[in-house]
């Protein structure tokens, strides 16, 4: 220890006194005097996010940093979005590179541990399916012997991919392309015969993507558990607060039929927790450090989970996923927000 | 003290002080350098350390030995879902050597052609070989290995529209399927055969050598070599009843199965490295030919040498000492341009070692890893080519 001691002191007075870099835990008051956020998304996925020909980010996980930037600085404005490849994603957020990885990202027990993440909670529940094109007649991903798949590199679905085809006993040949756009354009032309992904993935590519999205199908098994989230990296708790709470006051929003259309008749009523909710009856904003109408302006300008999911991968979007698992729990889904009070 | 100055070869030290001591000095500065240099490492080394370790990020090289649960496409050594990281590693690093080994002897081929075709004195040929060098060397590697992967992907037929030749070969968007020969137990003996081929072969040449120098006779040595190393094996062969059952790719269920697959990814990375590659090697080629003084060539064509045993005998062997040294850059180019592959999804290396960081989140050694991986090969063939160099260097008698 002490050998140690004295040659980082001999380096540091060697080097001129460079100090040692590290986090003090500081990312919150790093981001705060930054004055925006900078959140890590895909480099292009429909529904989760996408830039369109103006630069301007939309998609769920967009939403999700925006909702963040509603709370902190009473702004959606006020983030920067980096595109990051599957495989920057982990080194992007752990170098301080972006505050926040909204990404379509698994949460799993490596990535929270020895990946050095804080997952603050799922904002969907997804899980791995298969497309196939229809002509191949396959109805069932049991049939898949043999069959030349195409998957991004760097994922947990290519593991989950190799674990359903051992269990199963059956052989792939997986083709192995990081870029979204180029592992599309291999399955669309025919390169593989499968494509496989999280089944919202596979809803937004068959949708915008495919010359016909009528002649694809995706497959009924789903062999994975993807519970998508936002991650922040170890080392500031109080950041990790804010992004936990920002998705659970949203939750929490809709559950109390609060939405970006009747949030200021909201605030005249009765229901103590939606005063604790508005900050009528303040404290909740002053706990997390940001101001007391903090989930007035997350929701006015962002809007509650359900519309968040409706505006972006909702029945009206050219993805058209049903609610399921991501309905409320109160509507048998699994969106459960812990209490704000 | 006199003495010996007068019969020593160095004259005798002025008295300076050591601070003034240019050899004092010298070495002070250099241990000064060094000094820093360590002292710079070891704070960079410490501090990663400590980050790594204040964050919870595991460190170290253990995680060679667990279980990779991914697979890989392209693989000629056997690999599964179920063997370790370390394994899936090898099986890259194999793949890496795979293409490289094939592009350098591809492109050397091809460049030397394309080269000496631009000296030709035919005009059609030699435009052809210039429009080919400016075209292949002045488009940046990676929009070829794009360009050549997507062509592949596009305009070839699925499996089951394949091209198909004498039933055997097929050619489709899946990959290059041919037959090949099932093992046999005489399969061992033809191999030694082909050895001992190989050392006669090498006799051959010696003696034809030695007797070309006692009495000018020549003797067609590279065609009795051919003779012997593929003559050999064969009758081995033949006299174990040449037994031949082929391994015939054949359709069934989604993909050819049997055979061996050339894959798409692997064909368009060997034919961009080796168009690209070979568009510098054949300038080399002709830099080094043009370097050799026309003397030379009229001079053998006026004792009766052929055009080509002029090429073959006078002007390659001394050209090939201005060509080696700049073609051991271009052979290095191939090893490490190989890494493009990444681009169009063949499964080298820097892929494995990629899938293995991710699922690990170990990048600093993974990357590590590759940069010993390259290291060692780029020094390998350096290495080699020096020998080489060496052994071609004009003696002077």
């Amino acid at each position: 220890m002490l050998k140690r001691t004295l040659a980082v002191a001999a380096a540091t007075v060697a080097l001129g006194g460079f100090a040692t870099v590290a986090h003090a835990g500081k990312d919150l008051d790093a981001i705060k005097a930054r004055g925006s956020v900078i959140c890590g998304v895909s480099t292009g996925l429909a529904g989760f996010s996408l830039a369109d020909s103006k630069g301007e980010w939309t998609g769920l996980d967009v939403d999700v940093c925006r909702a963040v930037a509603a709370a902190l600085f009473g702004d959606s404005k006020k983030v920067k979005f980096v595109p990051l490849s599957a495989q920057q994603r982990f080194t992007a957020l752990q170098s301080g590179e972006v505050d926040i990885l909204s990404r379509n990202t698994t949460i799993t027990m490596t990535r929270d541990t020895s990946l050095g993440l804080d997952f603050t909670g799922v904002t969907y529940y997804d899980g791995q399916g298969f497309m196939v094109p229809k002509k191949l007649g396959v109805k069932s991903a049991k049939e898949l012997k043999g069959a030349t798949v195409c998957v991004q590199p760097g994922t947990t679905t290519e593991l989950n991919l190799a674990d359903y085809f051992r269990a199963n006993k059956m052989d792939f040949k997986p083709v192995v392309i990081e870029k979204l756009e180029e592992i599309e354009q291999a399955y669309f032309s025919g390169r593989c015969d499968v494509y496989t992904t999280d089944a919202s993935g596979l809803a937004a590519t068959r949708a915008t993507r495919a010359q016909n999205p009528d002649d694809h199908v995706i497959l009924p098994e789903i062999i994975s558990k993807e519970p998508l989230g936002p991650a922040v990296r170890h080392g500031d708790n109080q950041w990790a607060d804010v992004v936990r709470w920002t998705f659970n006051a949203q939750l929490e929003a809709e559950e109390k039929g609060i939405t970006s259309k009747n949030v200021d008749e909201m605030l005249k009523s009765s229901d103590p927790q939606i005063k604790r909710l508005l900050g009528v009856t303040p404290g909740m904003g002053k706990a997390l450090g940001v101001e007391e109408d903090w989930i007035v302006k997350i929701i006015k300008q962002v809007g509650n989970y359900g519309e968040m999911f409706e505006r972006n991968v909702g029945k009206n979007t050219p993805l058209k996923l049903e609610r399921g698992l991501n309905a409320l729990w109160t509507q048998g889904g699994l969106q459960y927000a812990a209490p704000i009070r | 003290m006199a003495v010996d100055a007068r019969f020593s070869s160095t004259p005798p030290k002025p008295k300076v002080a050591p601070w003034n001591d240019p050899v004092i000095r010298g070495w002070f500065f250099q241990i000064v350098v060094v000094g820093l240099f360590v002292l710079l490492a070891v704070y960079l080394v410490q501090n990663t350390m400590e980050n790594l370790e204040r964050q919870k990020i595991a460190s170290g090289f253990g995680f060679l030995e667990k279980e990779a649960g991914f697979e890989i496409g392209d693989t000629i050594i056997s690999y599964s879902a179920a063997d370790t990281y370390g394994r899936a590693l090898i099986v890259g690093l194999v793949n890496t050597l795979r293409v490289a080994v094939l592009g350098i002897i591809l492109a050397t081929i091809l460049g030397t052609l394309i080269g000496i075709g631009r000296l030709s004195s035919n005009w059609l040929l030699a435009k052809i070989c210039e429009i080919y060098v400016e075209a292949f060397r002045n488009v940046p590697l990676l929009l070829w290995l794009l360009l050549i992967a997507k062509y592949i992907r596009e305009s070839l037929p699925g499996p089951r529209q394949a091209w198909n030749l004498l039933d055997a070969f097929f050619l489709s968007n899946r990959g290059f399927y041919v037959p090949v020969p099932i093992a046999d137990p005489i399969d061992k003996y033809v191999g030694i055969a082909f050895l001992i081929g190989i050392g006669v072969a090498w006799y051959v040449a010696r003696w034809a050598k030695k007797r070309q120098e006692m009495t000018g006779q020549q003797f067609p040595r590279i065609w009795a070599g051919f003779g012997i190393i593929i003559g050999l094996p064969l009758v081995v062969w033949l006299l174990g009843g040449a037994p031949l059952k082929l391994s015939v790719p054949a359709l069934q269920g989604f993909n050819f199965s049997g055979g061996v697959v050339l894959q798409p990814e692997f064909i368009a990375l060997l034919i961009g490295l080796v168009l690209y590659t070979s568009a510098f090697i054949a300038e080399i080629v002709r830099s080094g030919i043009l370097a050799i003084n026309r003397g030379q060539t009229e001079a053998s064509l006026a004792n009766g040498l052929t055009r080509g045993q002029t090429m073959r005998l006078v002007l390659l062997p001394q050209a090939l000492r201005v060509i080696v040294p700049p073609m051991t850059s271009q052979y290095l180019n191939i090893t490490k341009n190989s890494s493009l592959a990444i681009a169009i999804g063949y499964p080298d290396l820097v892929a494995s070692v990629n899938v293995t960081i991710n699922q690990t989140g170990q990048a600093i050694e993974g990357i590590l890893f590759i940069m010993a991986a390259y290291l060692t090969v780029s020094l390998s063939i350096s290495l080699f080519m020096n020998w080489y160099n060496k052994r071609i260097a004009l003696v002077e008698r």
